[in-house]
């Protein structure tokens, strides 16, 4: 500090200076210790993946009783859930950000809209995949499907949606709608023409989020339509109907580490008979799980380093 | 001369604006409805005779299966709050650390990158933590004497290592939310850092920092993935009224957990499955009042 070179340092300034160090140091230790598991366990993973990670395990389908080849369908899985929710949270969520920005007035309803979206957001996967049981599995009778678990996760997703269109659209100065208003342009136009344009991308960094999200969630698909023994036969191609049960990454990795036992015989596909397990083939079997949490993990942060990158970009960009 | 929009302009204005006006409401009805459905699959069991709420809550006897079935959820309760309180005593030192370091402490660069770093934290999939809890923790807690490694301090070091990240950053929010004033006025008078975060910031943002912490504990008591594989999810009660009082190496049930794994296995219709959406209720309760009490605590009762 400058002032103990311009004044006398009294033990008291000594004292209380080494005593900031000390604290200083001490809350940079907590904060390291709190993001270095994380990375040893992360890298520790991808360790214990290595022996499966290819393409070829992201692209094969699953083969000898689970034991053998890739996660394809369950990446699939993902693939429909996630852009089967984005269709309808993000429109939804948008609309209901574009309300609650543009259009609410400051009364009870929009206190009570608002409390309610904080709520939803605060409610456990689990209780929401029991209102997708109930609202869309039974009462709506889909069944359980691809369809049912995507609409669970789009209720569960949307107020990530909403808040940050939210956000982004409160960014957009008050004098680009007024400006608009005195031109005799519409309430909506202006939020089409001028609004929207001028928060685009914020309301994209939402939406990425929501992808992400939508991706990694396990419970609220549980009972809503996902299993984990579909077969598939060598060369023909997948796919789901959307009335369907499906697989999908998160629960993969949840039935493989839970409840898959390696089968004593699998098939051998040069002789074509029913062979033990071959220590090779055991020492892969074992790293299946390993790599679906690999893959889980690398699109979930993918697509949140993307939105954060996108968040990243527009604070250095903004035009006004 | 008189200006007049098209009949269809002025329509399709009033319809765009209804169809906003419903998605802003939906919000609401989603609320409402997840209340209303899962209470209504469970609401057979919850007036019929042979059920009373009493015994959901303290008897010690769950027993789903057996004829005559008795649901009393009292050690799953106590398995949740176990895990969850472990969690939380866990988590808040380091995240309140880590936010004050991250607010006052650190350089510019620094903060950037470790705010990065916690947002990527937060977005890992709670069934990764459970298969990490599976897999590496439980080899960890192997060595300190329990049988499989699935514990409540398993359940609960997942946990807190899950809602680090989101404690963390509702508490540097709310330390930031500390006029930038209170600071100068401080550091006019010549006291350190410390000694201002210490005596001004955290009386000044305390409302928030509650907040924080509440909210992490409602997310922790609504985490289900990474329990149902952590903790090893079997029938225990984790107190005692003998000492130790309290086993953290003891596998325990968890309110989610049990929905997560008995609801795929039971009848549809049946007692089993009615008592399961009313532990669902239990739980939507359970963190409704959290987070209300988090948004009263930071914003009061009435208007902002």
């Amino acid at each position: 500090m400058n002032d103990s070179q311009r004044f006398t340092a009294t033990s008291f300034t000594r004292a209380k200076e080494t005593r900031e160090k000390w604290v200083k140091f001490l809350m940079f230790v907590v904060t390291l210790l709190m993001a270095m598991p994380v990375i040893l366990l992360i890298s520790y993973l991808i360790n214990k993946a290595l022996p499966v990670l290819s393409l070829e395990f992201i692209t094969d389908i699953p083969r000898n009783q689970m034991s053998a080849g890739g996660i394809w369908p369950a990446v699939l899985g993902t693939i429909y859930l996630v852009t089967l929710s984005l269709l309808v949270a993000a429109p939804v969520g948008v609309m209901a950000g574009v309300y609650l920005n543009e259009y609410a007035k400051d009364n009870w309803l929009t206190r009570l809209i608002s409390l309610a979206v904080i709520n939803l957001a605060g409610v456990p996967s689990i209780v929401h995949a029991l209102f997708g049981l109930g609202a869309f599995v039974l009462f709506a009778g889909l069944g359980e499907s691809v369809i049912a678990a995507s609409l669970t996760l789009a209720v569960m997703t949307m107020p990530v949606v909403i808040t940050s269109t939210r956000e982004a659209l409160s960014a957009v100065p008050m004098s680009f709608r007024e400006a608009s208003w005195n031109m005799g342009v519409s309430r909506w136009q202006t939020i089409r023409g001028v609004v929207l344009p001028n928060s685009v991308s914020g309301i994209l960094t939402g939406v990425i989020l929501e992808v992400s999200r939508a991706a990694g969630e396990t419970a609220p698909i549980m009972i809503t339509g996902v299993t984990a023994s579909l077969t598939f036969k060598q060369g023909e191609s997948v796919y789901y109907l959307l009335g369907e049960k499906f697989m999908a990454l998160s629960y993969h990795l949840y039935y493989f580490s839970t409840q898959w036992t390696p089968p004593r015989l699998v098939l051998d596909e040069t002789s074509g008979d029913m062979v033990p397990m071959t220590k090779a083939a055991i020492e892969h079997a074992e790293a299946i799980p390993y790599g679906t949490a690999v893959v889980l993990l690398g699109v979930v942060l993918l697509f949140n380093s993307l939105s954060i990158s996108f968040r990243y970009y527009l604070r250095t960009h903004r035009k006004w | 001369m008189e200006l007049k929009r098209s009949k269809w302009k002025a329509f399709y204005e009033g319809l765009i604006e209804w169809i906003i006006r419903i998605c802003g409401i939906s919000a609401v009805v989603f609320v409402f409805s997840i209340f209303i459905f899962v209470f209504w699959e469970g609401k057979g069991l919850l007036f019929s005779e042979n059920f009373s709420v009493w015994e959901l809550l303290t008897s010690q006897k769950w027993d789903p299966t057996h004829e005559p079935a008795s649901f009393g959820a009292a050690r799953i309760i106590l398995g949740t709050f176990s895990v969850a309180i472990l969690a939380m005593t866990i988590a808040v030192p380091f995240s309140l650390a880590g936010a004050i370091f991250i607010s006052e402490f650190c350089g510019k660069r620094l903060k950037e990158t470790l705010k990065i770093v916690i947002e990527l934290l937060a977005a890992i999939p709670s069934v990764v933590w459970g298969f990490i809890g599976l897999t590496i923790m439980s080899i960890l807690i192997r060595d300190l004497g329990s049988t499989t490694g699935l514990s409540v301090l398993n359940g609960a070091i997942i946990l807190a290592l899950m809602s680090m990240p989101i404690i963390l950053s509702i508490s540097e929010d709310a330390l930031n939310a500390v006029p930038d004033s209170y600071r100068e006025a401080a550091i006019g008078l010549g006291v350190t850092r410390w000694q201002m975060v210490y005596r001004v910031l955290l009386p000044g943002a305390k409302k928030g920092l509650l907040a924080a912490v509440l909210l992490g504990m409602g997310r922790v008591v609504g985490e289900t993935m990474a329990v149902l594989m952590a903790t090893g999810h079997a029938l225990n009660n984790p107190f005692d009224t003998t000492p130790p009082f309290f086993h953290a190496l003891i596998e325990v049930k968890t309110l989610t957990a049990t929905i997560a794994s008995e609801m795929g296995e039971v009848e549809r219709g049946g007692d089993h499955w009615q008592v399961l959406f009313l532990i669902g209720i239990l739980l939507f309760t359970i963190t409704f009042i959290v987070n209300l009490t988090a948004h009263f605590v930071v914003h009061g009762v009435k208007r902002k």
